[in-house]
């Protein structure tokens, strides 16, 4: 065992001579400015392009000017002079040259971020007179489309504390940048790439004498939205001055066609750090442009929850497609009178005929007879009131009441009476338009439900694939056939009826269906029958309209609320037209796009 | 009842040579923990120095009693480790990655540390009841590769390879010291040497990549291969007779690596040079030395092995941090006997020196 101790002993004794003898005076060399360092060389993040190639964010070089405190001596003076070529105060430049953190004074410190290129040929021509300065080319996200999708895109931000110490960035350092929202978070980790960098030898100046070694970066992958860029920026014209969203999905697979969400903000405000007034003025907006309403806002479902209640009804029996019911304009329910839009009654009407009228004196009666949880159990197998899965954050559940909630929620039991505002879509329902787009892609498409999915493939930067979307079946609708095509029908009389409540929004070359709703703000006060249109904005009720077109094989699902848009027929068809003729490039956009027929009929 | 022999036979020179590399360890950390003129870290100093007066203790409280103590209460030594590794699963801190620590109030200990005294002692019992001139038979080492696999196997969960593998080593150490009969030897050879290979087939190509840079820093050169760059530099620019106390350069925070730690030693050469280095190289070696002498003079098989155990943990602690540093070695995070920074490896040192000493004083009691 000695001998062992000793021999490896001899071999230590050795190599400590060799390190401080033979090669000491070298080693010595190095060590005085400490000239082997370390630079870091960013990945540039992965590029975002729609269905078609189309590319909606890539990366920009930008140039940060950098001191590093040690080879800068003298600093004072090196400020100075730096402070004149940038056109800053030189005590900004004193004040961020004192590292916040410990060590670093051999690391770069930024001193001015995303200088132009005029300051930066200024820098570079004195660079002899400017010990220890650096300029630094990072690769800066870049929002092409301004404004447009930015929902989906999402912005990147400074990674925090809380997410450092998470844990799920074990590679990345507090100033490192992460998606914050939308695509950019969600698949951040796909965007992201791999830092690579050099071991550089530096002279006592700072500048790089010798590269050493070097470790490649790894360039982020590439995605394909499922996105249309022009149907999105299409929908957001369609959008613009009111608050709404838009939701078009392909009914064959789930793909999100368009996602808009109005009114909106513009990403490239975050690229470089939000000032405090933007930042203030995004959060105190009334209309609130952070806020995805497309899978965020909750609002009543109105009368597209007839679709619901007309499926309940069929599949259990409450109604066949021959019963009739009559409608003289109300239902009197206890010492309730339940109001039907239309004062002057629908008379005789069959399921199709009400659906096609959306005659609320029918679905009252049908929601009387199947009670409340057996439309909640509907409601959910078509997704309401649960996520739809869709790979962004912070999507709302939305509602589907029922005995139990209301009991858990105020205690107090569920009232026959409620039901019926149910059975219409009022009362506690709640729904986000990407939950209708799902119902309606499920009924489009002979029941499938599908999960939304904004992303269709994802490749490499030579252009290997590394993911492709393949559709989610989340389940079917639990009704027959024959009910579904019956429901159909009556969606098709909607548009295409000669009393439907969307006929005036017909596409000559292609017929299509809908369902027409208005969500209540604020119920009516019984003895004041105000019109909508002279109540204040914000208690104006939400304009719905979902539709498939067209009705044989239908291409394109979409769903779109108008808040406060006072009625379905008028404020939100057109949009959902407009959105169906784009994407089927079926003709060209009309003139007036709220050209609908005004009459007494265009309410639900 | 008391024994004056146990006067007459203390071992001065130990106690002295961990006196002075005691000695040696904190004036270096002080230099390294103040060399950071932006912030210096002159509380790692007290702490070292509380923890270094606590070793002191443990030291005295390791030798008072008789260690042949040690042999009939085995089994509560081992249950104890065990328990407190289990624990650090459970409770300990989360710190880069890996779960090591047990919080104690502003103090943290590292169990995995405590764990080769625990491992010396068992093995020493056992060792010195079947050791036989032919040497161990394959049935005779089920029972150690148990007791050692399950704490190594903990270990690893946590993971820290480092600690486990130097778990490896001294089991390693004392069964080939007491030595394997021939046959079983070259059957363990055989084997080892068919499995590697196979074991290396399965493994996943990210996983090979992290062992081949384990082996190889300078596959990583923004990482372990950068750190062992600037610990050559700092070791050699202190050419003959270094830079002078507390006028290293390389010493700053961003250019070594956890320099209070395991990069000491770098700290250590840049500012005394050959010389001062050397003369470290030399304590270290008589202090094996005088390990070894003691496992010699030692008339009984259980105290024997344990003073092999212990030497053989101070050998290999010394190698590979001190090859480490010098790019001979991986880049294993050990840290050097009494140099380094840090509780448990402070305490279980001097706990394990308390016991050379305990052996040492008691050479003279036999039955």
């Amino acid at each position: 065992m000695l001998g062992w101790i000793s021999l490896v002993f001899a071999v230590l004794f050795g190599r400590l001579f060799y390190l401080t003898v033979i090669e000491g005076t070298e080693l010595r060399r190095l060590s005085e400015n400490n000239c082997i360092r370390l630079q870091r060389i960013d990945a540039p993040r992965g590029l975002i392009f729609d269905r078609n190639g189309k590319l909606l964010v890539d990366n920009r070089p930008s140039y940060d000017v950098a001191v590093i405190p040690k080879d800068a001596h003298p600093l004072d003076e090196t400020l100075e002079k730096l402070a004149g070529h940038l056109e800053l105060p030189v005590e900004e430049l004193r004040e961020k040259s004192k590292t916040k953190r410990r060590p670093p004074a051999y690391k770069p410190v930024v001193i001015s971020e995303d200088v132009d290129r005029d300051t930066l040929a200024v820098v570079a021509a004195h660079g002899f007179e400017l010990p220890g300065v650096v300029v630094q080319v990072k690769p800066r996200r870049q929002y092409l489309t301004h404004q447009s999708a930015a929902h989906i895109l999402g912005y990147l931000g400074e990674i925090n504390a809380r997410e450092l110490k998470s844990g799920k960035f074990p590679n990345l350092r507090s100033g490192d940048s992460i998606g914050k929202f939308g695509t950019e978070k969600t698949f951040d980790h796909f965007l992201r790439g791999e830092r690579g960098g050099r071991q550089v030898e530096v002279n006592a100046a700072g500048q790089v004498v010798r590269v050493l070694q070097t470790v490649d970066f790894k360039p982020g992958y590439n995605i394909y939205l499922a996105m249309d860029a022009d149907l999105q920026r299409r929908a957001e014209m369609l959008l613009e001055g009111v608050a709404g969203a838009v939701v078009a999905m392909d009914p064959n697979n789930g793909r999100i066609l368009a996602l808009a969400s109005s009114p909106t903000f513009d990403q490239n405000a975050f690229v470089s750090g939000l000032s405090r007034a933007v930042w203030t003025h995004l959060q105190t907006h009334p209309l609130r442009p952070m806020q995805n309403r497309a899978i965020q806002g909750e609002y009543p479902p109105g009368s597209t929850y007839k679709i619901i209640t007309a499926l309940a009804a069929l599949e259990e029996g409450v109604c066949d497609e021959t019963t009739t019911t009559f409608c003289p304009g109300f239902l009197r329910y206890g010492d309730r009178t339940y109001r039907c839009w239309k004062r002057g009654g629908h008379g005789h009407v069959n399921v199709r005929m009400a659906l096609e009228r959306s005659c609320d004196v029918f679905f009252y009666q049908m929601g009387q007879k199947l009670g409340v949880e057996r439309l909640a159990w509907y409601a959910k197998a078509a997704g309401l009131g649960t996520l739809s899965g869709i790979d962004l954050d912070h999507e709302s559940p939305g509602l589907v009441p029922g005995n139990i909630w209301k009991q858990k929620r105020f205690g107090k039991p569920w009232m026959g009476g409620e039901t019926l505002s149910v059975a219409i879509g009022q009362g506690y329902n709640l729904t986000t338009p990407i939950q209708l787009a799902g119902m309606i892609t499920a009924i489009a498409n002979g029941g499938t439900r599908y999960a939304p999915s904004i992303v269709s493939r994802i490749e490499t930067a030579q252009g290997g694939r590394v993911f492709t979307a393949e559709s989610r079946i989340l389940g079917t609708l639990p009704v027959k056939a024959r009910n579904l095509q019956i429901v159909r029908e009556g969606l098709s009389l909607v548009v295409q009826g000669k009393r439907g409540t969307a006929r005036g929004y017909r596409l000559p070359e292609m017929a299509y269906s809908g369902k027409t709703g208005t969500s209540q703000v604020f119920s009516h006060k019984r003895g004041e029958p105000r019109r909508d249109d002279e109540k204040p904005y914000h208690l104006r009720p939400h304009a719905w309209f979902v539709a498939f077109a067209p009705n044989e094989n239908p291409r394109i699902a979409v769903a779109v609320v108008v808040e406060h848009g006072e009625h379905g027929s008028g404020a939100a068809a057109p949009v959902a037209r407009e959105i169906i003729r784009t994407y089927l490039k079926t003709g060209k956009t009309a003139p007036g796009l709220m050209a609908g027929i005004p009459s007494e009929n265009n309410r639900p | 009842m008391f024994d004056r022999r146990l006067i007459q036979y203390f071992d001065w020179v130990l106690l002295a040579l961990t006196a002075v590399l005691l000695g040696i360890g904190l004036m270096t950390l002080y230099s390294a923990v103040l060399a950071d003129e932006i912030a210096p870290q002159k509380i790692l100093f007290y702490k070292q120095l509380i923890w270094a007066g606590g070793g002191c203790g443990i030291m005295i409280i390791c030798f008072v009693f008789n260690y042949k103590l040690l042999d009939k209460y085995f089994i509560l030594i081992y249950v104890t480790c065990i328990l407190l590794l289990v624990l650090v699963l459970i409770i300990g801190k989360h710190v880069g990655g890996s779960q090591r620590w047990l919080a104690l109030g502003p103090f943290s200990i590292q169990p995995s540390e405590f764990i080769k005294i625990g491992i010396i002692v068992v093995l020493a019992r056992y060792y010195s009841r079947v050791m036989n001139a032919g040497g161990l038979t394959l049935k005779e080492l089920i029972y150690p590769v148990g007791l050692v696999g399950l704490p190594f196997l903990l270990i690893v969960k946590q993971p820290d390879l480092g600690t486990a593998l130097l778990l490896a080593l001294i089991a390693g150490t004392m069964t080939l010291f007491v030595k394997i009969e021939r046959r079983t030897l070259l059957g363990i050879i055989v084997l080892g040497a068919t499995v590697v290979p196979l074991v290396g087939s399965f493994l996943k190509e990210y996983q090979k990549q992290r062992i081949l840079t384990f082996l190889n820093p300078d596959r990583d050169p923004l990482g372990a291969g950068y750190h062992i760059i600037q610990s050559k530099i700092a070791i050699g620019s202190g050419m003959l007779t270094g830079k002078g106390y507390r006028a290293g350069t390389q010493n700053a925070l961003s250019f070594l690596p956890e320099q209070h730690t395991d990069f000491i030693f770098s700290v250590l050469a840049e500012e005394w040079g050959l010389a001062g280095s050397g003369i470290l190289l030399v304590l270290f070696l008589v202090l094996l030395m005088w390990g070894l002498n003691i496992a010699h003079s030692c008339r009984d098989p259980f105290g024997t092995l344990m003073a092999v155990g212990i030497t053989g943990m101070l050998f290999w602690e010394i190698f590979i941090n001190i090859g480490m540093v010098m790019g001979l070695m991986p880049v294993v995070g050990v840290p050097l006997p009494l140099i380094s920074y840090g509780g448990s490896s402070t305490l279980k040192v001097m706990m394990a020196i308390g016991l050379l000493l305990n052996i040492s004083m008691r050479r003279f009691q036999f039955e």
